[in-house]
């Protein structure tokens, strides 16, 4: 059946490549972290054992260990123990289990540096900050480089020697320490933005307008910072795809016949702009890198902020709840400019038909 | 060797190679005029740039153009070991790969596409948090090369398998010279030119993700690098006291050096590829 439907077995075989990798990354989500054996409840005890005597500092211990997974536990809850009375621990490939069980449940276990709070509770608060910031910065970023690449490389003279090394210095810029610049120049000297945070204050984040109004005011270093070096990267890149695009035989023969410059360029665009939308699926992963630095320079409250508090406080389940969320996005956003690609680009839907 | 004298000749690359050049004798000759000393207290902390300590003081009050000095030394380090591990794997991954052909290059394309989508910073910071004794500067620069070998792999393997259909392969492999030498005297050198611009690209990016790395708190915990001079000037308030010469040289640096290594790329590539020359 599926011979008769490319476009479906497309779709299809992508899926099941996805998957693949999305098992990849939560294999390597959850061994990564273990690699340096240390325990996590160790480290929880070192934090919350002291003043406590031996007795209750056992039963807290195991407390624990039932609460992270790491020891079996029996139908009622109670813990499994040996002959000599420790309990028994659960063997890694089953934690392994039981983490992909909880992970597809959406329950990434509980944090330990805000010790009852879900980790997914807090990834909830953090999420629509990181979402408002990167989508919209990273998409804008990548249009407007996209345009200002293509008029480089169709206008070339004066246009393409001043912005084409201006755009090589922006990309080679890293996103944190302009933003680091700016925080300096905005907001510390000159005091038009504020310096940190995703709004006032003594606000509470709700829908009206004083709110409102805070996180655009907040909004916007941060927005820049990722927006002005994302414009400059891509640029680089679109030149350099159109400057190949324009020495191909049909922009030569358009020129011959004396179409208008407007239809070339636009012609140019579009079968330049494919491959840019794979380098923006690939790139996405180090764009969002970049990005997270950016949210700790500027103490904006998203993902970013988690990671970085979690990493100060070896808060493990946290930094893995955040890494696999942000994985799983990048792995969504690739999906989507994949399934996007196969319907755009003639050249890959000829592909499926051809086999 | 005439691509050679073409690139001499071509002002960009020599203006990249000049950074570079400029940095490198910031690194290694200008300790000769300047005493380094990265543990002495010399002043009060934040002092600002006088005549005596060019770039002020730290939060600690060590001289500042010590720390960027030696900062500088680590990010090359961490560029070039990165560099040269993710460029050889990936180098000889994509050869392999591309001149095999069949179910191995089937496998290793896999491998790439599979790690090239799961970001690598996030991989880094998996690996780095995990380890929290001996994180070197080897190490870091180790776990970076690891996590980026692909990108070579793949562009690597495009220009491999352009290659295979070459009569001199052909001849090499009638004349009975194994997978390995085919691969390293009869394809190898006609990828060199390529190969050395993507090394130039992994150094930068090598050098990007040692800053990002360590800007975050996970950088190495033995030495001075100028991600860690980075975290540590935001860790202790440089913005809101003011103090630029904690921040801006170490930024400016890591922006000066990685763009000198894409000027160089560009620069390599309108030589090599004359479709961009105009």
């Amino acid at each position: 059946m599926l011979k008769h439907h490319p476009t479906l077995r497309y779709i299809l075989t992508r899926s099941l490549w996805y998957f693949l990798t999305f098992l990849m990354a939560v294999t390597l989500n959850f061994f990564l972290p273990r690699l340096g054996a240390s325990n996590p409840v160790d480290i929880l005890m070192t934090k919350v054992g002291a003043g406590l005597d031996t007795k209750a500092a056992q039963e807290k211990e195991e407390a624990y260990l039932k609460e992270f997974g790491l020891v079996e536990v029996d139908g009622n809850g109670t813990l499994l123990r040996t002959s000599d009375g420790r309990p028994v621990r659960t063997p890694i490939w089953k934690q392994f289990c039981n983490y992909i069980a909880m992970c597809l449940k959406g329950d990434f276990g509980t944090s330990f540096l805000n010790y009852p709070k879900k980790v997914s509770d807090i990834i909830k608060t953090a999420l629509p900050w990181t979402f408002a910031l990167q989508f919209p910065t990273i998409i804008l970023g990548w249009l407007v480089g996209n345009v200002l690449g293509a008029l480089a490389a169709y206008k070339r003279g004066i246009f393409d020697k001043v912005l084409f090394p201006f755009s090589l210095l922006l990309s080679a810029v890293p996103f944190f320490a302009f933003g680091m610049l700016l925080v300096y120049q905005f907001a510390i000297r000159w005091e038009i933005f504020p310096a940190m945070g995703g709004y006032a204050g003594g606000l509470i984040p709700g829908f009206n307008l004083a709110f409102f109004s805070s996180a655009v005011y907040h909004y916007a270093l941060p927005f820049f910072s990722i927006f002005i070096v994302q414009a400059g990267s891509q640029a680089i890149g679109m030149r350099s795809m159109c400057i190949y695009e324009l020495g191909t035989d049909y922009v030569k023969y358009a020129k011959g016949l004396g179409i208008r410059e407007n239809k070339i360029l636009y012609y140019l665009f579009r079968n330049a702009m494919l491959p840019q939308l794979t380098g923006l699926a690939l790139s996405l992963g180090a764009m969002i890198g970049g990005a997270l630095i950016t949210e700790m320079i500027f103490s904006y409250p998203g993902l970013g902020m988690a990671i970085l508090t979690a990493i100060q406080g070896n808060d493990y389940p946290l930094i893995q709840g955040c890494t696999l969320l942000i994985t799983v996005c990048v792995l969504l956003a690739n999906f989507t400019v994949d399934i996007l690609i196969g319907f755009l680009d003639p050249r890959v839907r000829a592909g499926q038909r051809g086999k | 060797m005439k691509i050679f004298l073409n690139l001499l000749k071509t002002p960009s690359f020599l203006f990249g190679a000049g950074c570079f050049l400029l940095t490198l004798c910031l690194a290694f000759i200008f300790p000769f005029v300047y005493p380094i000393d990265t543990v002495t207290r010399v002043g009060l902390p934040y002092m600002p740039p006088s005549a005596s300590h060019w770039l002020g003081t730290d939060h600690m009050g060590v001289d500042m153009v010590s720390l960027i000095v030696t900062g500088l030394r680590s990010s090359l380090y961490v560029g070039f070991l990165a560099g040269i591990i993710a460029t050889g794997i990936g180098t000889l991954m994509g050869i392999y790969a591309g001149f095999k052909g069949g179910w191995q290059d089937n496998i290793i394309t896999m491998v790439t596409n599979l790690f090239i989508v799961i970001p690598s910073f996030i991989v880094l910071i998996l690996i780095s948090s995990s380890l929290k004794e001996g994180r070197s500067l080897a190490l870091i620069a180790g776990i970076i090369g690891c996590t980026t070998w692909t990108w070579s792999a793949r562009s690597v393997r495009a220009q491999a398998s352009s290659l295979i259909a070459r009569d001199h392969i052909a001849l090499a492999r009638v004349n009975g010279t194994g997978t390995f030498g085919i691969l390293l005297f009869h394809i190898l050198p006609y990828l060199m030119s390529y190969v050395f611009m993507v090394f130039i690209l992994q150094i930068a990016s090598g050098i990007l993700s040692e800053a990002a790395i360590s800007m975050i708190g996970l950088g190495p915990y033995d030495s001075v690098s100028l991600g860690t001079l980075l975290n540590e000037s935001m860790k202790n308030e440089a913005l809101g006291d003011g103090a630029w010469w904690a921040f801006v040289p170490a930024a400016g640096l890591i922006t000066i050096v990685v763009f000198a290594f894409y000027v160089i790329n560009t620069s390599m590539e309108g030589v090599f590829n004359p479709r961009l020359r105009k």
